[in-house]
């Protein structure tokens, strides 16, 4: 039976998720879960959407908000002043757990995120972030000498352009609104949007015209 | 979020506040790398339930004003190689600001 058959079964092998014993939030988590259901306060179906909902929150969501911005002028001032609000506009429900700002690059200044504390990150609009926003190496480093970081990421600004680091330290999440690059005049809301990429919105680069 | 009692704010934008720089212990927002450092209020963000009472099931009220503090990147690092324009924007709660010169 395993004539042709010559790879390897223990390297294959991948673990199940739910090996070992439940951590105590897990179980936590299992007993709130139940106990929610069983006194008909949400129901499995409610719980499973929400989850669904942010599990496939994408950049793509933050890019059309940034589309929006660059073609209607009217749009970005509500952005910067009321993100929450600009936000609803669109349909974009960011729930209650923080509020969102957005602070917008210019040929002057020239945002980053970063989260020293732990890895606060704008998820409602921008999906779950990337491995490296949570590590060690970019929190620390994005505050001690963030023209290296940018340079890694193949972003080297001008001496007269300031960089303005953000640590997201509180209740605040910030989404950078990049600028616009050149050669984009009478393209479609829709074709911005494709232009625009999660890391443009972390602040970690900018966007050049393709 | 609506709040039923908030403290007084006491700054506003463009005061010189500093960062006290006393010890904590348990869940505190404030790094301990601006602690004792200088900056100007460059935005007042509203007030919000305080962390540091809530992070243990406290209700974290009266909420507490939140300020996004302006550092100069060569005075929070000695060796900072930067132009003196770069800055970081950090948010920190009122009871760990006291106004500066």
């Amino acid at each position: 039976m395993h004539d042709g058959h010559d790879h390897d079964h223990d390297r294959t092998f991948q673990p199940d998720h739910d090996r070992g014993p439940a951590t105590p939030y897990e179980v936590l988590e299992r007993a709130l879960h139940t106990l929610f259901i069983e006194k008909g306060i949400l129901s499995a179906e409610e719980i499973s959407r929400r989850i669904d909902e942010f599990d496939t929150r994408t950049p793509a969501l933050g890019a059309k908000v940034v589309a929006r911005a660059w073609v209607d002028p009217g749009y970005k001032a509500r952005l910067l002043a009321d993100t929450r609000a600009a936000l609803d506009e669109l349909g974009i429900d960011i729930g209650e757990i923080a509020e969102f700002k957005t602070v917008e690059n210019t040929p002057e200044v020239h945002n980053v995120i970063v989260c020293t504390l732990c890895s606060c990150y704008p998820k409602g609009l921008l999906g779950f972030p990337p491995a490296w926003y949570k590590s060690l190496a970019y929190r620390s480093r994005t505050v001690r000498d963030p023209r290296a970081v940018l340079a890694e990421f193949g972003t080297v600004l001008a001496d007269n352009v300031e960089v303005r680091v953000h640590d997201s330290t509180a209740d605040l999440r910030y989404i950078v609104l990049p600028m616009r690059p050149e050669g984009t005049d009478g393209m479609s809301e829709d074709a911005l949007a494709s232009l625009v990429t999660r890391d443009s919105m972390i602040g970690t680069t900018v966007l050049k015209a393709e | 979020m609506k709040l039923e009692t908030a403290a007084p704010m006491r700054f506003k934008v463009g005061d010189h506040v500093r960062i006290d720089d006393r010890s904590s212990l348990g869940h505190c927002r404030t790094p301990s790398f601006v602690r004792g450092k200088t900056g100007v209020v460059a935005e007042v963000l509203g007030a919000f339930r305080y962390p540091e009472k809530l992070a243990y099931h406290r209700p974290g009220l009266p909420a507490q004003p939140l300020y996004t503090v302006r550092l100069r990147q060569n005075e929070l690092w000695e060796d900072y190689a930067g132009p003196a324009s770069d800055h970081l924007d950090i948010d920190i709660y009122q009871p760990w600001l006291e106004p500066a010169e």
